[in-house]
This record gives C-alpha cells, structure tokens and sequence, in this order.
C-alpha cells in the first residue's frame, strides 16, 4: 500500500522543486553577494570595509542594536508575562496590539516617528526648543528600530507561556518565594530557550532594518548611514562591490543568525528526546 | 493547626461558584473535599490556599486571622493535581526549594537544608532519586516529590488538589495508604480534594460533600454513607437503583410488580436502593414480587455484579451478590429470578428515610 502522495515518482518530483527553488531564490543570490564582493580579490574587499564611512556605519548599526536589544527583551517578558499571567479588561486587544510592527510598512511607522518628533511635528518644536534632536540622529533611528523589533520576543514568549500555565509559580509561591525569586529560578529556566531564540530574530531585524531607517535617517554620510543605508548608497554611487561588500557583512551576520537558531532546536530537540 | 472557615463565599463574574461556606476543621483531621467538577470544592481549597480570594467570610488557622494574609506568609504546603514539580530542577532541588526561598536570617545553612531535605526524601522513600529530574520520574513518584517539597517548610496546614487524579489506579491506591500511614505519624490538618468518592471515604475523618457552591454535609465516612443527608448525597456515594410506582395502602405497585412499603402515604413514590441492598430468590415472598431477569454478569473481587432488567423498570438495576448466592441460585444470563429488596431509602420527604421492612 502506498500513502497517498507516497509514489516515488511524485516523491522525487516533489524534492526536486523544492531543491531547484531553494538554489534559485535562496542559495544563488546568497553565493552572488559573496562573489560580487571578492570580485576585484581580498585586498580591495579589505579596502573597501575599512573605508571610513563603512566603518561608521558599521559602528552605528552595532550601537543600535546594542540599545534595541535589551530594551525589547525587557518589554517583551514584561509584556508576555502581562498578557499570560493576569485577566485584565484590554487584555486580548492588547495582544492584537503587539503585532502592529508586523502589520504595517516599516517605512509607514518611520514616517510616522517623522511626523512626532521632527522639526514640524507634534513633540518636535518642544524637542527643538531644548536642543534634543531625535530625527536625523542616532536616537531617531533607535527608536524606530525599537518599535520595527518590538513584537519578536513576545510573540516567542506568549504561547509558550500560555502554554505552560502557572502551576509552577503558584507552587513556588505557596512555598514563600518572592516574586523576583520565582521569575529568577522558575519562570526564567521555563522560557530560556525561547527568549534566546527571540534575541535572535530581534537582532536579526535590528541589525538589518531599513525601511523605517532609511526615513528617519536622513541618509548622512558616516554619522546616520546604518549598514543597510551604506549598502544602498555605494550602490547608487555606483560602487558595486564598495556596496556588495557591506552587503556580504549583513550576509554573514545573518548566516552567524541561522547557525546560533539551528544551534539551539538542535539543542532543544536532544533534551526533548534525552528526557 | 485548625482551620475555621467562616461564611467564606466567591463570585466568578455572574456565576456564583461558592455559597457561603463554613467549615471547623480540628487540629490533626484530614478532611476530604468530595463533589462533582463544578462543585467549588477546588475554589474552597485555593481561597483556603490564598491562591484565590474570597468575596466575603474569614479563615482562621488556629488564633491568626489568615483573611488577607498573603499565600506566602500563610504556611501552607499544597500539593497540585499535576505536581506543578519545577521540571529544570533535580528532586532535590525541588524539595529544597523552599528553604532556599527563606529569608537569610531563617535560612538554614547548605548542611542543615541537605539533612533536611534527605530526610523528607528517605520519608518519601526517594532517597536514590535525589539527582534525577522530574520528567523522569513516574507520576506516582513524582506526586511523592511534590508532597515531600510541600512539607518541607513544616507548614500548618496541608492542602491537596486532586493529588491522585492524575494515576492509574493501583498506584492511587498504594499512595492513599501511604497518605494515610503519614498523616497518622505526623498528624498534619490537611485539606484534599477530590472527585472519587471510594478516596474521600477511604482516607478521610470527615467528608465535606460538595455541589453548586454549596455543602450538602458534613460527617465521618461511616455516617455519610449510612444516613444521607439526601438524595444527591446519597446518589453521589455509591451507584443507586430507582424504583417508582403508586402506593396504595402502603403497597407500591408498577407493572406487575409489587412490594410492601410501611408508612408511606398514598401516591405517586421514588423509592432508590443500593446494589448490595437486593437479595435474589428462585421464588417471591408476599411482601415483595419483583420478577427480573439477568442480563450482564460481571464477578468482580469478592462480589458477583448482575444487570438486572424488566418490563416495569425504566432503566436496568444492578445488584451485587455474593459467590455463593451465585453458585447456589446458578445464575446464568436469561435467568429469572425475584428481587427483594433489604432496605428502601425515601428522598421525597423533609426528612431522609430508610424503610428497612422485614421481608
């Protein structure tokens, strides 16, 4: 008896799409960005990494990751935490609310930070008027990497959570722990590995957002250009391998991403099975 | 430490899940909380608790107002339906747990709490698990564990949620005896609910029956089974048989069938019995004729289970009889016999009322 689907002719078939589609759209382009950059040899890509404003955008992206990162993964568990753990009126459209970031255009949410803090917007006068400048400027593009990022580490959370319940806690509780004690030693191990995966996508987007950044930017050479900015830029100019080559750096990260996910379901998958 | 619990009462948006409640609990009783789901018998243990707040009423444990006192002030262990262990923690861990949760100046040092946790495992006869983690361990292991981690702490009270719900049989009834042995030895209050009402008569002093936010009553195992309170208590407490006809100068009759019922009025009567309350005979008696035939056989244990049917019953009767009456009556499926009945119990009236004719 064969299962439907089963037949080895439709088998073979069947791998053989996926295979061609992924070489096609996935594993060419990715060999492409490699190759555009090595093209003129090593030392041109070493040159052309260690240009000024390459290194400044590098420096910029690594700084607003570094802010964007701990800020979600603190608002992510508050958040998750929030939506599981208590019944409060709002509480559903509050988890409706957290995907907005996903919903709308990046480039939509960048216009609207425009819109509230730049010299003609709504807070943007007050801000001007005390000298804190957010739009054109580092701060400006935090904050909407921030809000692009946001939904990652309590969309991991939130099911896991729910899904796990809150036996254990009130377990610790009856056994006198405090609240920080048992979000320590027993929330905290239940959820590692999905906040860590969280990180992850978090870090991912932070490091290669553009959309939103791009409109909030201002696109300053060497003090507002993120990496994927700089990539663009150098491909306007262009210096198609000055671009590629920024371009192989987000490549790698996202390869390094890949690998640190894979890591850790395989890690995932040997306890499941160890236990 | 006793428990009072006093006019303790919970709303749950629009449905009223206890109505007023009061309990006296004394000091070294286990009492068993016994209702169908959706009785409040698990909201009365976690308001006990402190999980859940009341809406009105006070608990005392002994002298102290335990009302509005924080679960983790109150000293309560509570033992969950589904150990609720802390599963990246060993067993020992787990039962250190809430030593280790003790402020500084209370906390014993490291030494002291091993001692103290490898008591309570050598208690629990875990003594060898010490290093495994939860998820390998069996549930009946595992609900040892939890209770372990739940006495650590020296609490006033101890309270279980369903502890044996989630086993298979066999191992439900080793812990139950062990619970038993425990509690005689180290005469904890303890408060457990449960839903299997063979465990609630089995291991309690008294059993508070429980159903829509209400108690139907309070008594030891042995008065609750023997006088009833009524009907629902006595239904919910053993498998029941209907009988239903008119009474007319104190004969009731239904079909062809008939048997005498002293002191009940003329009229329309429910008459319930229990399976082991009906002896079978080749022949009727002039007191009651109540002809049916055999439809099931299960033997199970010391007892012979029948399925009993006729053309005046609504739904089939069961009975129990012993070996030899099954032997000595050779019953075999399709077999007609009568039934007689050795006590009747009334639920129509204000008051319960077993009818016990000589027959």
């Amino acid at each position: 008896m064969v299962r439907i689907g089963d037949a080895p002719r439709v088998k073979r078939l069947l791998i053989g799409i996926a295979l061609a589609l992924t070489a096609l759209f996935l594993v060419l382009p990715l060999v492409a960005i490699f190759a555009q950059a090595l093209m003129r040899g090593i030392d041109v890509y070493w040159h052309n990494l260690s240009d000024s404003y390459t290194v400044a955008a590098i420096g910029l992206t690594l700084l607003v990751t570094l802010l964007t990162v701990p800020v979600n993964l603190i608002f992510g568990v508050f958040l998750a935490w929030l939506v599981t753990r208590f019944e409060f009126p709002g509480r559903r459209l509050l988890q409706t609310l957290i995907d907005i970031p996903f919903a709308v255009s990046p480039v939509v949410a960048g216009l609207v930070y425009l819109l509230l803090y730049g010299r003609n917007g709504w807070l943007g006068g007050w801000l001007d008027s005390h000298d804190i400048q957010i739009m054109f400027a580092w701060p400006g593009i935090v904050l909407a990497t921030i809000f692009v990022t946001c939904p990652f580490v309590a969309r991991e959370l939130i099911p896991l959570m729910q899904a796990q319940g809150a036996r254990e806690e009130e377990a610790a509780v009856t056994l006198g722990a405090s609240g920080w004690t048992i979000f320590r030693r027993v929330t905290l191990p239940k959820i590692r590995h999905a906040l860590l995966y969280g990180v992850i996508l978090t870090n991912a987007r932070a490091v290669g957002e553009f959309g939103a950044v791009s409109v909030v930017a201002g696109a300053i050479r060497g003090q507002t250009n993120t990496l994927p900015l700089q990539v663009e830029q150098l491909y306007q100019d262009y210096n198609t391998v000055g671009a590629f080559t920024s371009a192989s750096l987000l490549a790698l990260l996202a390869l390094l991403t890949l690998a640190a996910k894979a890591a850790l379901e395989w890690r995932a998958a040997r306890r499941e099975t160890a236990t | 430490m006793s428990i009072r619990i006093a006019q303790i009462d919970k709303t749950y948006g629009r449905t009223r899940a206890l109505e007023p409640i009061d309990l006296d609990i004394h000091d070294g009783e286990l009492i068993g909380l016994l209702g169908p789901s959706g009785s409040g018998k698990t909201t009365l243990l976690r308001i006990v608790a402190g999980l859940e707040q009341a809406d009105g009423g006070t608990i005392h444990f002994g002298e102290r107002d335990v009302t509005h006192v924080h679960v983790r002030e109150r000293r309560i262990g509570f033992v969950f339906q589904h150990y609720a262990l802390f599963r990246h923690m060993s067993v020992f861990d787990n039962v250190a747990f809430g030593l280790h949760a003790l402020p500084r100046a209370q906390r014993p040092s490291s030494g002291e709490i091993r001692t103290r946790v490898m008591q309570l495992l050598e208690m629990v006869k875990l003594s060898d698990f010490a290093a495994r983690y939860p998820a390998q361990l069996s549930g009946g292991q595992q609900q040892r564990v939890a209770l372990a981690r739940a006495l650590a702490l020296k609490p006033d009270v101890l309270l279980l949620d369903e502890p044996f719900g989630a086993l298979d049989a066999k191992v439900r009834q080793e812990l139950r005896r062990w619970l038993r042995h425990l509690h005689e030895e180290l005469h904890f209050t303890s408060l457990f609910v449960t839903h299997d009402q063979e465990e609630a008569l089995e291991l309690s002093d008294r059993v508070v029956v429980m159903s829509n936010g209400r108690v139907e009553q309070i008594a030891t195992p042995d008065v609750l089974y023997r006088q009833p309170a009524n009907r629902f208590v006595f239904e919910f407490l053993g498998e029941v048989n209907r009988l239903e006809g008119d009474v007319e100068d104190e004969l009731l009759t239904c079909g062809n069938a008939r048997v005498a019922v002293p002191e009940v009025g003329d009229g329309r009567h429910e008459l319930l019995l229990r399976p082991h309350e009906i002896r079978l005979a080749e022949h009727a008696n002039d007191r009651a004729h109540l002809p049916v035939t055999v439809t099931a056989i299960v033997p199970v244990g010391a007892e012979v289970r029948l399925e009993l049917e006729a053309d005046w019953l609504g739904e089939p009767w069961q009975a129990a009889v012993s070996h030899a009456d099954f032997d000595r009556l050779a019953i075999t499926r399709g077999k007609r016999l009568f039934a007689i009945p050795s006590q009747l119990h009334r639920f129509d009236t204000a008051r319960p009322q077993t009818l016990a004719p000589s027959f």
